[in-house]
């Protein structure tokens, strides 16, 4: 089962290393990473999806790291998560219509048009962004590349706000 | 403003955190250090092998509480290191790496002497520290020893390129305020968890306190004394925490485990609660966790929450420091009084009259290991810090030596390094000029390290090293015994090592035993020799097995109480 994590970390050298070496010590896969600055200066946000059956061990460990400061695991009805892909389909001119309309539906940009091929890039829920890769694929996919997924939780409102405040 | 180089700042930054020694090989890499070291108040203690020096700065550590300092050069000497330093890391000592590494323009092009030092000893190290301009170096000094002592300790690593140590720069003390946002270790217990552990212990039927290491890196030996005063509940200590409770208090119990004593392994399985403080239930303590201690409900305190749920999940999970928690634990039972728990101590009684740990010593028979530990106690008057390698001797000393005070026993327990005994000795000695330090190592281990007697020798550090001498891999071949059909492959060492001559060697004094009656002549004169290490070879049964023992992942309710009988727990 797939697992969002959001680790809140200082803007160092070598903590990526860290904490992937820690990861990959405990066997599990790691999906997809994703770094950048945060909101904070000289702190980074990871964004790391692991396979992984249950993740409170890891988090620990994680938060043994000296220069890891928090650690949030996302719930996917509890949190936006968001990917930018882009992706080169072959699109002779003769086909090139057929595949900017599929483009329009999922808000698609081509960002670069070629003789024979076409380079798109599509944002958004990673859910519609394979989705709108398997339309492709028929078209025949030349490369393809992705940002790995970034999230953030989303605020929490109403009685379920209340009920956590409790908790 | 005057400059001064990075090296003249490491020693001086060294000198702030109160560092008296430092144990070390010098190289390419370090040798700018190693200068302004001359001139400085640290006093340096040459070992023979960097591994050495990591042992050195342990057993140092492990004696005063302190932390423990060593210096290697880039390439081999760091990776010499890593052992002493995955050995800390498991042990939760408290030790500062200092290493060389080829100056920053030449990293990462397989310089001469050149190992990704920071990289390899990233699992191996509480953290590490790559330093890329002199100006930090005041900060990561006191960050590393603020982070190797407090919260669990372990060890950190700080690796400096040769140019930096060389570039000048503009001496400034370490910040007053750390800069270290995701390091913030918990000292208190939370004060509600405190009331329900206190409960539970106050209801309680069959309780066990179950405490380790964790106490004695705390300080936390006087308030566990009290609590269990006040509480009136049996008591044992783990590998790691032997002498942080009494041997000699009516409430102990010895240690649990593969080779604890019959009445702690039995009691633990009988508990209906379990107050686990410093401990991190280990696999050999516990055996098959599925099996450990099925009745009882625990609490569990820990300074590092990793620990806490990792094998068991406590009822009352409580993170803190063990000494402060203890201290929660005493002042929030007050002055309640014991609940009448007389079938359990009287249980507990029975266990102990029947299953009592025993070997047998003929007169004219060859010399039983046990007899030799019992014997160093009784002549020293226990007064002595003891220090083991790994192994059979190692079990037999932990089992047989009554250890009343904490940081008076020193082994490898997590790592299982063998070979540590000899350096852990001289590091502890250093540390603790004016106590008797007597090693109790066996023949295997010794001579994985032996060489730094060498050091001992020329450094006037008066240890005393028993060996063991059986010519086997004692525990190995036990295994194979039991296990492997007696077939012993790679464990069975020869006979042709003179351990006398290779005492006197390398500057010390040799002694031999080799009969029973010998040993306590042999004791005798170890202690009378000051001006020089002294090693005493006491020539022991090969045949002689560890028992009790529960075989590795087996059930604790089945203890081999001695060769051929299993004792299944009622």
């Amino acid at each position: 089962m797939y697992r969002t994590l959001s680790v809140f970390v200082e803007d160092r050298p070598g903590v990526l290393a860290r904490v992937a070496s820690l990861l990959a010590r405990r066997g599990f896969n790691i999906r997809s990473l994703a770094v950048g600055p945060s909101h904070e200066e000289g702190m980074s946000k990871m964004t790391i999806v692991v396979e992984a059956p249950e993740l409170e061990q890891v988090k620990k460990q994680l938060h043994k790291l000296v220069n890891v400061v928090k650690i949030t695991e996302l719930e996917p009805d509890r949190s936006l998560e968001r990917e930018i892909m882009l992706v080169r389909v072959s699109a002779p001119p003769g086909r090139r219509s057929e595949v900017l309309e599929i483009a329009d539906i999922f808000k698609a940009t081509p960002v670069d048009v070629g003789h024979s091929s076409m380079c798109l890039q599509v944002a958004g829920d990673p859910g519609k962004i394979n989705d709108f890769l398997e339309l492709l694929r028929p078209f025949g996919v030349v490369d393809l590349a992705k940002s790995g997924r970034i999230a953030l939780a989303r605020e929490l409102k109403g009685k379920e706000s209340k009920l956590r405040a409790v908790n | 403003m005057s400059t001064i180089s990075g090296a003249e700042a490491l020693i001086k930054a060294l000198e702030a955190e109160d560092v008296d020694v430092a144990f070390g090989v010098p190289g390419g890499a370090i040798l700018p250090l190693y200068d302004p070291l001359l001139d400085s108040s640290i006093r340096h203690v040459l070992a023979r092998h960097e591994q050495g020096a990591g042992h050195m700065a342990e057993g140092y550590a492990w004696a005063t509480g302190r932390v423990g300092v060593c210096i290697a050069t880039s390439g081999p000497g760091a990776t010499n290191l890593v052992t002493p330093l995955a050995d800390a890391l498991m042990d939760s000592v408290p030790i500062v790496a200092i290493t060389g590494q080829v100056p920053t323009w030449a990293v990462g092009n397989d310089a001469f002497q050149e190992a990704y030092t920071t990289g390899i000893t990233m699992p191996a190290t509480k953290h590490n520290y790559f330093v890329t301009n002199p100006d930090d170096l005041p900060d990561v000094v006191h960050e590393a020893f603020h982070i190797a002592a407090t919260g669990r300790p372990g060890p950190v690593l700080i690796d400096v390129p040769k140019d930096i140590l060389n570039a000048q720069m503009t001496w400034h003390s370490a910040a007053t305020e750390l800069d270290l946002p995701g390091y913030r270790p918990t000292v208190d217990g939370h004060p509600r968890r405190v009331k329900e552990a206190v409960e539970l212990m106050a209801n309680a039927r069959r309780p066990v306190l179950y405490v380790g290491g964790g106490v004695i890196k705390a300080g936390g030996s006087e308030a566990l004394l009290e609590l269990a005063n006040r509480t009136g509940i049996p008591v044992t200590t783990t590998l790691m925490g032997r002498g942080c409770f009494p041997d000699s208090h009516p409430l102990a119990m010895g240690m649990p485990g593969m080779h604890g004593t019959y009445t702690a392994i039995t009691a633990i399985q009988k508990s209906d609660l379990l107050i686990a403080v410093g401990v991190r239930f280990d696999d050999r303590v516990t055996g098959d966790p599925t099996k450990f201690a099925p009745s009882a409900q625990v609490v569990h305190v820990d300074v590092d929450p990793a620990e806490i749920g990792k094998v068991r999940t406590p009822e009352v999970p409580i993170v803190g420091d063990a000494r402060r928690v203890l201290e929660q634990l005493v002042e929030a039972w007050g002055s309640r009084q014991q609940p009448d728990r007389t079938d359990w101590i009287e249980q507990i009684r029975t266990w102990q009259r029947e299953h009592p740990l025993s070997y047998d010593q003929q007169p004219d028979g060859p010399i039983k290991q046990q007899y030799v530990v019992e014997e160093i106690h009784r002549i020293t008057g226990g007064d002595a810090i003891v220090v083991a390698g790994v192994g059979q001797h190692q079990m037999w000393t932990s089992q047989f030596w009554k250890f009343d005070d904490p940081r008076k026993w020193i082994n490898s327990g997590g790592l299982g390094t063998m070979g540590f005994a000899v350096p852990a000795a001289i590091g502890a000695a250093v540390g603790k000029p004016d106590e008797l330090v007597y090693a109790i190592d066996g023949d295997g281990c010794f001579q994985m390290t032996s060489q730094e007697l060498i050091t001992a020798a020329e450094e006037g550090i008066p240890v005393k090293i028993a060996v063991m001498n059986n010519s086997v891999y004692g525990m190995v071949t036990q295994w194979q015994r039991l296990f492997y059909n007696e077939r012993y492959s790679a464990s069975q060492l020869g006979s042709k090592v003179d351990y006398v001559m290779l005492a006197e060697a390398m500057g010390c004094a040799g002694i031999r035993a080799t009969t029973p009656d010998e040993v306590a002549p042999a004791i005798e004169r170890s202690l009378a020799i000051d001006d020089r290490p002294v090693v005493v070879e006491f020539v022991v049964d090969p045949e002689e097995m560890v028992f009790p023992m529960i075989p590795s992942g087996g059930s604790n309710d089945e203890v081999i109480v001695a060769p051929g009988k299993t004792v299944v727990a009622p």
